[in-house]
């Protein structure tokens, strides 16, 4: 090494800082094309109706926001393994009456000890999951969506037609989901807070970045020794985790939980990580990106309501979003391609 | 460079096995530190299985792998990898979505003193890394924008980041331009200077006299000589890669050919083969020699329609013809049997029966519904013609050996009744036995009349059953001979790209 940085002074790096810069510029792209779109979306909507312009309107977004955001978190760790978990709307669901009839039996349920219930549920729901991609060598969209189905299975069995509602369960369960810090709901501040702490895992741990490798190319991951089976099986066990946490989240917000809670989420958070550019193949994509994503689709959903446009739309609409998303995402890869090919042979 | 200090690598008396195939015998090879050794052999000889054994893949079935001095046994890629052993594989393994930086240090990011990646000094020491080499790459660039010379460079920018004592490169100048050959060659002499050794597994001659000091010739999993290049000769090379006996000998019913029935003229698809021109009669089989990476594949492609030539001709019958897709050309009566049976030529969860009226399923079906009876008819009777052996026609042809596997191939392309047979490596992977019958068939298949291209990196096959002898070199046509004036080292130095200056006189 020391030769190397000697003849390194000799040859003259030539840095190219332009270069670099185009390079890196290029790969925000998507997050700044996802900026625009979001921004256009408030801008047009705002003009024509101006109570969408409010604070408490954006809040509201946000809320809406917050629950999918943090499933989304999960999401995209397990996709960036060139995996995919079908099966998170089913443990939000599961948790969420686990936890808001939890506390309906006993009012006096600590509240701390009912989250973590929740989390413990869905810790071990992705832990299966995990041992079933890893260890029973399944393929994770075939063994996801058989315990999409088992994991609603044994929510129904366990609630039996019941129902919770809020009258049942302590305000203290309640609140946190509401009660404002600086304004801004607790809720809110749990997405924010999970998405800095991940968002800057995937960035700047080794374990992150090993996420990334096992996504790009598995078999070169297992060739630079990264331990791939226990990754992707961490992955999904924190996918299971945050589906646990948003599960409590879902029953303190929401209050009434039947045993259909969440159905469905998850193919909401999957558009959500799609359309913030995570590639559904594994290797790239971002948490800035996925939650993006999420807040995109939540802001379409409220405007149409906002503009009296039919629910009917909504689903057609999200659809459109993944489409241009995916279809410009495919164009971009190509462009950046083509851009750094001629570079080369100026 | 005369045998310098200690060895750094030594192998002695490895041998292994896969399945029933003894692909190494007893091997012994030793890697010196400053010394560029080269590794040859014909396709199959077994260097691809040193390199893997080397890299920690495979495990010798015996033998002793001595690391500086020091008996080791390398279980794994990241043991092999600590001890100093850096492999560049003949396909890069690189995560084409992360950038160049990134790509040299996964797993061993940099950190700061809180346990971040710092990304900073990652750069910045992947760029005096690349610089060290004389090497212009941008480490912001992700990999899958580079060409596959530049991934190479990536992978041994990784190796020497790694401080490897010992480089095994395999083929690594297969994929690439005569011009990045010249600028990875002047890094490899770079390396060869600070003491790396390196193990330079090579097909092409004039390469190896370029760059290595030593040599070690492997043949049918043997090492049958190692010696300093100065003492041999590219001749006493390839005697010693192809002095094999024929063991077998095959039949070739002789068969007076009829009138040209393809006729290709100057073919080019850029990048991959050159104004390739030939002529197949009925009843005529042409060979087509050379190395893996040749072109002879590619050629095969273009014939059948699956890959599109940039310049000449393919003529039919005398009619010019426009190879659009695979079903013209069936249409003017060529059939296509691919080198990987499992990739592209059987469905293995099908029976015997569907697999070989797969190809004509609108002659055995009425309005969209398959004919079954008529279906199982044709099969029995293909079955009987090429002797499948099998429980019968419904067996699932996945159960079948390797050899009657490729009999449900041909028979699949023979129900078309073709009139031009490609054969792609007919006889690869599949025991003696069935390779005779093979062999058989494909001869009975002439002289009823067919024109075969008998693509085989098995050169006594090739020299046996064609009656003309085509050798590729890397894209060209290097040289024809007819089977009478044909021997193994003629065309082992025409493969090699060296007739000019070897047979010429």
């Amino acid at each position: 090494m020391a030769t190397a940085s000697k003849q390194a002074q000799k040859t003259s790096t030539t840095p190219r800082r332009t270069g670099n810069r185009l390079v890196v510029l290029v790969s925000r792209v998507r997050e700044l094309g996802l900026l625009v779109v979001l921004l256009l979306i408030v801008l047009v909507v705002g003009v024509q109706v101006p109570q969408f312009f409010t604070l408490s309107n954006m809040i509201q977004i946000l809320l809406s926001v917050s629950i999918l955001a943090i499933v989304a978190i999960g999401e995209t760790l397990v996709i960036l393994t060139r995996n995919v978990d079908l099966s998170v709307g089913s443990v939000v669901g599961f948790s969420a009456f686990l936890v808001a009839n939890t506390f309906k039996q006993n009012p006096h349920t600590n509240l701390l000890l009912g989250i973590l219930l929740g989390c413990a549920l869905g810790l071990l729901l992705g832990a299966i999951n995990g041992l079933i991609v890893t260890w029973g060598r399944v393929p994770a969209i075939v063994a996801t969506l058989g315990t999409l189905y088992a994991y609603r299975g044994f929510d129904f069995l366990y609630a039996g037609g019941n129902q919770v509602s809020a009258s049942d369960v302590p305000d203290s369960f309640l609140s946190l989901a509401t009660t404002p810090l600086l304004g801004i709901p607790l809720l809110i501040w749990f997405a924010v807070l999970l998405a800095i702490i991940f968002g800057f895992l995937l960035r700047s741990s080794r374990t992150g970045r090993e996420l990334y490798a096992i996504g790009s190319n598995p078999d070169a991951a297992r060739l630079v020794g990264i331990r791939s089976d226990l990754l992707v099986f961490g992955a999904f066990a924190i996918a299971g985790l945050l589906s646990g946490f948003a599960g409590v989240l879902w029953g303190a917000r929401f209050a009434t939980v039947d045993a259909t809670a969440a159905s469905g989420l998850e193919l909401l958070v999957i558009a959500a990580v799609v359309v913030g550019g995570v590639n559904i193949f594994g290797g790239s994509g971002s948490i800035v990106g996925a939650m993006l994503g999420a807040i995109v689709l939540s802001t379409i959903d409220n405007s149409l309501s906002f503009l009296r446009v039919s629910q009917f739309w909504l689903q057609a609409i999200d659809g459109a979003a993944i489409l241009i998303a995916v279809t410009l995402d495919a164009f971009i890869t190509r462009w950046v391609q083509h851009l750094l090919i001629t570079r080369r042979q100026r | 460079m005369t045998e310098p200090s200690e060895p750094i690598v030594e192998l002695a008396g490895i041998t292994k096995q896969f399945g029933t195939v003894q692909v190494l015998r007893g091997v012994d090879l030793s890697l010196y530190p400053g010394e560029v050794h080269a590794l040859v052999g014909e396709n199959g000889a077994g260097k691809s299985t040193l390199v893997k054994l080397l890299a920690g893949i495979h495990r010798p079935g015996a033998g002793v792998i001595k690391i500086g001095g020091k008996e080791v046994e390398l279980h794994n890629p990241i043991q092999a990898r600590h001890l100093g052993i850096a492999v560049i594989h003949q396909e890069p393994t690189l995560f084409p979505d992360l950038n160049v930086a990134e790509n040299v240090y996964m797993g061993r990011h940099p950190r700061d003193r809180f346990g971040r990646v710092d990304w900073k000094r990652m750069y910045r020491e992947v760029e005096q890394l690349l610089a060290s080499l004389g090497v212009h790459l941008n480490v912001y660039a992700p990999v899958q924008g580079l060409s596959v010379a530049d991934q190479q460079l990536v992978e041994i920018a990784k190796a020497l980041s790694l401080d490897s004592r010992v480089l095994i490169m395999d083929e690594p100048t297969a994929a690439l331009s005569a011009h990045e050959v010249h600028e990875l060659f002047a890094i490899v002499r770079q390396l060869r200077e600070r003491g790396v050794a390196i193990l330079f597994v090579s097909h092409r001659l004039e390469e190896i006299f370029e760059l290595a000091q030593r040599v070690t010739v492997l043949r049918d999993g043997v090492r049958v000589a190692t010696a300093p290049i100065s003492e041999l000769t590219t001749e006493e090379i390839i005697r010693q890669m192809v002095g094999r006996a024929l063991e077998t000998l095959y039949p070739k019913s002789a068969v007076e050919p009829g009138e040209v029935i393809l006729d290709v003229r100057h073919l080019t698809r850029t990048g991959t083969f050159e104004d390739v021109s030939f002529q197949v009669r009925r009843g005529e089989i042409l060979g087509f020699a050379g190395l893996v990476g040749a072109g002879r594949t590619e050629v095969a492609r273009v014939v059948f329609g699956i890959d599109r030539a940039d310049a000449g001709e393919i003529r039919i019958g005398g009619k010019l013809v426009q190879m659009h897709s695979p079903k013209t050309a069936m249409n003017y009566g060529i059939a296509y049997v691919p080198e990987d049976r499992h990739q592209h030529g059987l469905v293995m969860d099908f029976s015997i029966a569907r697999n070989m009226t797969l190809p004509i399923l609108r002659q055995t079906s009425l309005l969209g519904l398959v004919n079954q009876r008529r279906e199982r008819e044709i099969a029995k009777d293909y079955s009987a013609q090429l002797q499948v052996r099998s429980s019968g026609i419904d067996q699932l042809v996945k159960a079948l050996s390797g050899g009657n596997q490729q009999k449900v191939v041909l028979a699949k392309w023979l129900i078309t009744n073709p009139s031009v047979l490609i054969l792609d490596e007919p006889t690869r992977g599949i025991d003696v036995g069935s390779k005779a019958e093979v062999h058989r068939i494909v001869s009975e298949l002439a002289s009823k009349g067919l024109a075969i291209m008998l693509i085989s990196s098995d050169l006594p096959e090739v020299l046996a059953m064609a009656d003309r002898v085509l050798v590729m070199h890397e894209g060209r046509i290097a040289a024809e001979f007819t089977h009478a004036d044909v021997d193994q080292e003629k065309v082992m130095f025409a493969a090699t790209g060296q007739v000019t200056n070897g047979y010429s006189q």
